[in-house]
């Protein structure tokens, strides 16, 4: 039971990074309409930074964070507009190859500067574990840190989408692009600010994935990446809440099916899981039916 | 002298055409101008030579077969198509390079052919996107909830409850837009264009799929907007009763061009129209 408890607090641990990033995939489909298979890649590179942070230039853990959410930030928003904007008329498969071929960019450039040796990544939480019953139960601090971090970015989300201007733009812009550009609003710049936050999104998730997981390499962001996005489809693309439930279950899925299944299993359950949800419902756990007017 | 002087000066603008209205004073500056607007796709000329005056509080009927690009020119007028040729004022502005939402911004608000609304977001939110361009609160006052967010905020819903207590629609604010029945819908799309603060409201085919009674009440709004907002409207219709009934100016465009343009009288009995709708009459 104790051990099943441990799984489950590891695996909603892990399940909060992966919607952390889920929600960068989610939220750029759900408005720009397109994949963003760069976006693993701006996790590496927010880890990276903050690595270079701490070690290199010497700053405290909290500033290092600061540091790489301010440069992923910029980063999303060079990358939206040097090589997706160009392509906004474009068919949608010419903008996944694009994606991927910005994914690849990122990864090599990561190569270049830091090279393939693994670093290893300091945890950024210095804070202590709690033990529970009567020292059985470990929570590290990491966990805590993430499922916090998971909790406060839901609910500043949901205030953000649901209460402001620029929230409510970008649903606008998300279920008619047209019809919220002849309202006045900018779509192009509704866009930037998506990626803008995404990329945001994705430094927190970049360093609370390798303080949990201290190996970092240029290739550490692709795996994360892809599940993920696994996570936004099996909660509903397009959908804030679904891209949280479906990280969460994914994250707890994928440790208890290590656990009690199969340890090189693992990833293979993950996706079996996908494929059996969206063979039953096609739209993922949250996705709206898209209505045919006929 | 200078007065005359002036006057010649601007005859001497080529005119690009009469107003729709041919008596009218056009000393006062048109809300709306287009002068030989024109775009291709590929080979076809959809829109050719389109010249148009609309005043003040003008209420102008864009009337044709179907085909005849009448929501092509509205595209045109929205900036949805960028014209291959011709340009277009708005209140005097010239709006070449300008992308739809700032075209928006200048003054022209529009309603779509197949309803276009936010249908997961309920009618104030639909309304309050309408606003956005009229409230200023920068995004850190957003997430941090300063005064001047609390302050756009009760502002915003205020002018959007007053907006839709114009159309009855108060009691549905909570809804979401995509629940509401088919004529609600069509009034919601209205108000949500009314709310941009426009000086000219396009409508296109305002009046498509409502019953006979339903399209009385709409003209109604129609005249209640123009003269509570003072804005121009000009409008997209089939229904020729809606047409002849409330249109101070009518424009029949054929194959991309303007066939005729005057009163509703000066249209029934033109013989060019005739023919663009029941075909040519054969001699006896």
């Amino acid at each position: 039971m104790i051990l099943f408890l441990s799984y489950l607090i590891n695996g909603i641990s892990l399940g909060s990074i992966y919607a952390i990033i889920a929600l960068g995939y989610t939220m750029v489909y759900g408005i720009a309409k397109m994949l963003n298979f760069a976006h693993g890649d701006v996790i590496m590179i927010g880890a990276y930074l903050s690595f270079c942070a701490t070690q290199y230039m010497g700053l405290p853990a909290v500033a290092s964070v600061v540091l790489a959410v301010m440069v992923c930030t910029a980063l999303g928003i060079i990358i939206e507009g040097l090589a997706y904007k160009p392509l906004r008329q474009a068919p949608s498969l010419a903008v996944l190859i694009t994606a991927i071929g910005v994914s690849y960019f990122l990864q090599n450039v990561a190569l270049l500067i830091w090279g393939s040796t693994p670093k290893n990544f300091a945890s950024v939480v210095s804070l202590r574990s709690v033990s529970l019953m009567d020292g059985q139960l470990l929570i590290s601090g990491v966990t805590l840190v993430t499922v916090l971090a998971n909790i406060i970015i839901m609910v500043g989300l949901t205030l953000f989408t649901g209460h402001t201007k620029v929230g409510k733009a970008m649903r606008a812009v998300s279920e008619d692009k047209g019809a919220a550009e002849l309202m006045g609003i900018h779509v192009n710049r509704t866009i930037s600010m998506t990626f803008a936050i995404g990329s945001a999104l994705a430094a927190i998730a970049g360093v609370l994935l390798c303080s949990a997981y201290p190996t970092l390499q240029p290739t550490t962001g692709s795996m994360p990446g892809i599940k993920a996005f696994t996570a936004a489809v099996f909660g509903g693309i397009g959908s804030i809440p679904g891209a949280m439930i479906g990280g969460l279950l994914l994250g707890v899925i994928e440790v208890l099916g290590k656990a009690y299944v199969s340890t090189e299993l693992g990833d293979a359950f993950v996706f079996a899981v996908l494929i059996i949800v969206l063979l039953v419902k096609p739209t993922g756990l949250l996705g709206k039916s898209v209505r045919e007017k006929v | 002298m200078t007065q005359k002087k002036r006057h010649s000066s601007t005859k001497m603008v080529p005119a690009p055409s009469q107003g729709i209205i041919p008596e009218r004073d056009l000393s006062e500056r048109p809300v709306l101008e287009a002068r030989h607007l024109g775009i291709d796709f590929g080979g076809l000329h959809a829109v050719e030579d389109f010249n148009l005056i609309i005043g003040k509080t003008e209420i102008a009927g864009l009337i044709g077969p179907n085909g005849a690009g009448k929501t092509t020119v509205f595209n045109l007028l929205t900036k949805v198509y960028q014209p291959t040729m011709g340009s277009i004022l708005l209140n005097g502005h010239d709006m070449a390079g300008m992308n739809t939402a700032q075209a928006n911004r200048l003054g022209i608000a529009r309603t779509f052919q197949n309803i276009r609304l936010f249908d997961h977001m309920t009618v104030e939110d639909n309304v309050r996107i309408g606003l956005h361009n009229q409230t200023r609160y920068g995004m850190t006052s957003g997430i941090f909830r300063l005064p001047s967010y609390w302050r756009g905020e009760r502002e915003m819903h205020e002018r959007a409850m007053e907006l839709l207590e114009l159309f009855d629609m108060q009691g549905l604010a909570k809804h979401s837009a995509g629940s509401l029945p088919y004529g609600a819908q069509r009034r919601l799309e209205i108000v949500r264009a009314l709310a941009t603060n426009p000086s000219i409201l396009l409508l296109d085919e305002p009046a498509a799929g409502m019953n006979p009674h339903e399209t009385d009440e709409l003209m109604n709004n129609i005249l209640k907007i123009r003269d509570q907002f003072h804005i121009a409207i000009m409008l997209i219709e089939h229904d020729m009763n809606l047409v002849m009934g409330i249109c101070e100016g009518i424009c029949v465009l054929n194959y991309g061009k303007i066939i005729a343009k005057g009163t509703a009288k000066e249209i029934q009995n033109n013989p060019a129209v005739i023919e663009a709708y029941l075909g040519k009459q054969k001699e006896a």
